[in-house]
């Protein structure tokens, strides 16, 4: 793409004006704005498609784009809720036809077609609410609590926007994990706020260390207000999964440092590693007691994109608020109400996820059996990433708990390290692009989540099917270790 | 709700301590938005519902709901053919069903073999899907008489309302009197007012004159420039045609006018067309600003910057629970459109729902196509109607649609008078057979 200037000199030439919106006049924070995840290194692939070139997508948690298939039970009911026709036609059981008469119902018009209450329809974020009770051991949720959202990113969003004020070293200071879904520094620089991170320990499995979360604070303090907490657990990009004992730690210190908690947990139901478990912040915060329990204040949320389910097409997702002042909370499905509501599909699909077939339903037996399918396929491919990455010299992997991407750590010698610096590259982002051009294996440079300085990595995620994964992790193996003896 | 000094005072006598985030210390610009079509009146309409449930006795037995554009929340039903296409896209599996018609399953299929996995439930690309957008690309070629859209300047959105605020966030520059400033219509749809609130840009009025049936003045656009030059840097301008709230769709030559205005002033124009399948007035008929401006050639033609909206909410279809829409750019910087689309993708993708039923809206069944009959039937136009119609419009040759005499099901034809002169009718019979052949041609 030509530049502004480039482009300046050229409409001059032709006798043409300036733009009225160029580069340098644009909003400044959209300039800072980066987001990996679909950044350079997915553009160099689709211009590789385009040339017919094969390219294998491991940047993007997608299930279904890399042959997942949806569950049908969840896909039968959408059907009846789009073109009621079908409710006459035996071809569907009558659980799913109830659940569609259900949710139609409770529609205006009785069609996906309306526009929903801001914070979704109050029948789902009803049973949404009756989900996280028994998530949470039956620990109250109340669903006015509980707003749906266009996948949880939206929700993300319209929680962090709440918190920024300030200017200058008052500006609201959030801190983040490193590494970290690249949602949170796009949004954060798209908000003037400021970005204060806190490094997860990779000799420890990517564990969260409270001292370090002092640490990190401690220097934030001096150039902005520290208001917030931001935790991926399960983690994105690197699957840990955080254990009670650190959760209850991170609770302490947010309470006593009053940080607002934004706990992401929307790969709770992405948990494979034997050992470990998913404990929700909600479940945590509960029954950490008094003085937590009252009034540490909470968002916490979770989304149809990934689980079993894989729908990130429908942008179906939901915040639980926990101890949020209720003229905040007004503030906030006021913000909501200027979008109107998130998509009704994806409110309806939500509905279903946390309201699965009852054993005793008609379709209870196939939907478990394509769910538990899911996910032990999913189990066996975050154990073989690890396994194959780790054999390789020059690569080692941390354990896969959860989620669904391996972030590997890579040893790059120090003639690429000074190749990438020459081409004004990240030498994960030099890599990364090498990779895709010689395998056509497209994975994220680490460079886009964030790591300790010095250090290479690169986010793969494991939803290839089982025997590509495989012949993947390999040929990703050959090259690096091709690579590595071209650069000594 | 309880203010936060109430909160505060009540949580310090409990030996609670304060909230973290609270009324002061949040966002300001997020307090001063607002957003009447769901604010306090609807709030009191939805406890006043609540009430009634209850048994309450009130002077009335429902609440109707006439404050927001939601036609199917008020009884409209949804077009058949897109909610089949809908369905099969959904639950493939429905494609070896004998009680879908054949169009709708090659539309399914169609679409499908564009979607990652061959399946709804993938994030597609994040400016929407290709094939979908070349299809929207084709529609407002047909719209506007054949002039050119560009598949790559066309980007899908999670409703209208969600690339608005893209483009607008993309404008917001500067600080104190050189901040960004926006003119808008008085009265507007508070989107606007809301996200200008939001991003702490500065709102700049214009008042539609309501002695003109709302007319859009230029004189007045100038007033309110003009004032607003000694405290903001003003740097685009929005226009909602046809009108919310006003309803009014402006004449082609204030469209003109708007377009040197804004070029004159430099001003990037963003053109809100979500009704733009809305025009019922006799006499009114709506123009769309990119067809204008491209009419209008040089300099405005290759310069003047646009990006117009549509969405799936309004129209014939009314399907806003599906958030579907789309803008157009015209002209946009090369560098900020790889912007906007780099800040489209922080989101990842508009629900792909909402992007198949688009692809429905913009390529409707042709009139070929065993759907067509139902579907123009459901829009309240019978096939051979609308035939008439275009043929009036473009031949001015005025015929009676055999609808309004009775037909088999399935046929139509048209009445006309053999009464012209023989070398006048000759004329009307080969131009009105030309224009059929241009017909079938386009709708093949």
């Amino acid at each position: 793409m030509a530049s502004s200037t480039g482009d300046r000199s050229q409409a001059v030439r032709h006798g043409l004006r300036a733009k009225v919106l160029t580069l340098d006049g644009m909003n400044p924070r959209v300039r800072r704005v980066e987001y990996a995840v679909r950044g350079p290194i997915v553009q160099r692939a689709l211009e590789l498609e385009q040339e017919l070139r094969q390219v294998i997508r491991a940047n993007i948690g997608d299930a279904q784009a890399m042959g997942q298939r949806p569950i049908t039970f969840l896909r039968q009911v959408l059907a009846l809720c789009v073109n009621p026709d079908l409710l006459s036609s035996p071809n569907f059981p009558d659980d799913a036809k109830k659940r569609a008469e259900r949710i139609l119902q409770a529609c205006g018009g009785h069609s996906l077609g309306a526009y929903s209450v801001s914070s979704g329809i109050q029948l789902i974020r009803e049973d949404v609410a009756r989900y996280i009770e028994r998530r949470d051991g039956g620990i109250p949720a109340d669903p006015n609590n509980v707003f749906l959202s266009t996948g949880a990113s939206d929700a993300i969003v319209t929680v962090l926007k709440l918190l920024v004020a300030g200017e200058g070293h008052t500006r609201t200071g959030v801190l983040i994990p490193i590494p970290q879904y690249p949602l949170y520094s796009a949004t954060l620089a798209e908000l003037g706020a400021v970005q204060v991170d806190y490094y997860l320990d990779e000799e420890r499995a990517w564990a969260l260390d409270v001292a370090e979360l002092h640490r990190a604070l401690g220097q934030a303090r001096d150039h902005c207000r520290p208001r917030a907490l931001c935790v991926i657990n399960p983690g994105n990009p690197t699957g840990q999964v955080q254990t009670r004992e650190c959760i209850e730690a991170v609770i302490r210190f947010a309470f006593e440092e009053r940080l607002f908690l934004l706990a992401d947990e929307v790969y709770q139901d992405n948990v494979y590693a034997a050992g470990s478990q998913f404990h929700s912040f909600k479940k945590v915060l509960m029954e950490m007691g008094p003085p937590y329990a009252g009034q540490q204040e909470l968002a916490s949320f979770h989304s149809t994109s990934k689980g079993y389910m894989g729908e990130c097409g429908f942008r179906g997702g939901y915040v639980e608020v926990v101890n949020m002042d209720a003229a905040v909370q007004q503030q906030m499905l006021k913000l909501m109400s200027v979008r109107l509501c998130p998509p009704v599909p994806g409110q309806a699909l939500l509905d279903l996820v946390v309201s699965p077939p009852a054993p005793t339903d008609p379709s209870f037996a196939q939907f478990q059996a394509e769910k538990q399918a899911v996910l032990a396929e999913l189990a066996a491919k975050a154990k073989l990433t690890e396994q194959v990455f780790n054999e390789a010299p020059g690569i080692s992997c941390n354990p896969v708990q959860g989620a669904m991407y391996s972030f590997p750590r890579v040893q790059l010698p120090p003639r690429a390290v000074e190749r990438a610096q020459e081409l004004g590259l990240a030498p994960d982002m030099f890599f990364c692009l090498r990779l895709l051009e010689e395998t056509g294996i497209c994975v994220v440079p680490g460079s886009g989540f964030g790591q300790r300085e010095g250090t290479y990595h690169f986010r793969m995620t494991i939803l290839p099917p089982l025997e590509k994964l495989r012949l993947l992790l390999e040929k990703l193996s050959r090259f690096h270790a091709k690579f590595t003896l071209e650069y000594s």
